[in-house]
């Protein structure tokens, strides 16, 4: 009797550490999300609305997930410098600008692109911030 | 003693029928003065003056003037922007639509935003702006005008503070005040158009104002 105790305690043990153990990507994901909404709120949510929503035909909102996940390698330099070129959003043309937000850290711009990415009806995963380097020698 | 407590049932009662009485009214905001006046008895009346817009002149976003005779008879909403800021404008323009949307069919309230970007924001630009905000309408009005007279109006008469600072992220600093102004010309209130807890009490408030003659 008090094998078979030990025995249903000992494996209840190992599967809670089992599933309390979130794998890394989702920890990763958590975190960045969570520092990229305040962030998001500090920076971005005066002209992009707190639900993305943007401002009529002003402010594009940030809820076209085919825009952003076919632009993804352009966000990072969207947000370092700004934005002044015309683009097609949800099937609407914006012509206005965006000042750009030369004070952000490659990680802070990681983390508010993940969190833009996976919030307003997006679900991309992370964006590392190793990729931020990357992206900005692109910039044009 | 007996005088005392029928005195004190008295102010009870006046407490319970002033308390009864929910007519709210708002309250009226900057400078007042007392005036006396003596009829044609030999009686003194004292009216109290208060601090109201005075007469402007403003180009809106189709350029034309705009002058006190556009607001006459109407409340309105008046606040102090620029169409290429990115720090508070897009919050309160984003707040004060609600406003606009809620009061579209009543021609009793109108909406009047100044430009502070003197440099800028000429008519041309303010159309394109009330274009896309969804609101290029006669009820709401974008104007321009001279840094002076605008500047000045925004602090004195508005009581919004305003000003054009090299340092500041987009060349300029400012409140954001929606001030809330009566069919006499005078300031009812005032809302920080960024909080929309203060933008839902401002639609509450335009309802009462709308019932004073």
């Amino acid at each position: 009797m008090r094998s078979k105790l030990i025995i249903v305690v000992f494996f209840s043990a190992v599967l809670a550490v089992i599933y309390s153990c979130q794998s890394r990507g989702q920890i990763n994901q958590a975190q960045y999300a969570s520092n990229g909404k305040d962030l998001y709120l500090a920076n971005c949510q005066n002209c992009h609305g707190v639900n993305g929503e943007g401002l009529g035909d002003l402010i594009p909102p940030l809820n076209d997930t085919l825009f952003l996940k076919s632009n993804k390698e352009k966000l990072a330099c969207f947000i370092k410098n700004g934005v002044s070129q015309e683009m097609r959003i949800n099937g609407k043309t914006y012509d206005g600008k965006m000042p750009g937000f030369s004070h952000l850290e490659s990680i802070d711009i990681a983390q508010i692109i993940t969190y833009i990415t996976n919030s307003f009806g997006n679900k991309q995963g992370v964006y590392p911030y190793e990729k931020v380097a990357t992206d900005l020698t692109k910039c044009n | 003693m007996k005088k005392l407590k029928s005195n004190f049932l008295f102010v009870v009662v006046y407490v319970f029928i002033i308390s009864c009485n929910n007519t709210k009214t708002l309250p009226f905001y900057g400078q007042r003065e007392a005036k006396i006046t003596t009829d044609k008895d030999g009686n003194q009346k004292i009216d109290t003056i208060y601090q109201t817009i005075p007469n402007f002149s403003f180009l809106n976003q189709d350029s034309t003037y705009i002058t006190q005779d556009n607001f006459k008879d109407k409340v309105y909403i008046a606040d102090f922007f620029f169409t290429s800021c990115s720090t508070i404008c897009p919050t309160m323009h984003r707040n004060l639509t609600t406003v606009y949307n809620e009061y579209k069919n009543n021609p009793e309230v109108m909406f009047l935003s100044h430009t502070i970007d003197f440099k800028y924001d000429k008519p041309n630009v303010l159309k394109k702006y009330a274009q896309k905000l969804g609101v290029d309408t006669k009820k709401w009005q974008f104007v321009y005008g001279s840094k002076d007279s605008v500047y000045k109006m925004a602090e004195r008469d508005y009581l919004v503070a305003v000003q054009e600072d090299s340092s500041a992220k987009d060349g300029y600093i400012h409140q954001g005040w929606l001030v809330l102004i009566d069919k006499h010309k005078r300031i009812r209130g005032a809302y920080d158009g960024t909080k929309t807890e203060q933008v839902a009490q401002l639609k509450k408030d335009i309802s009462i104002l709308l019932t004073e003659k």
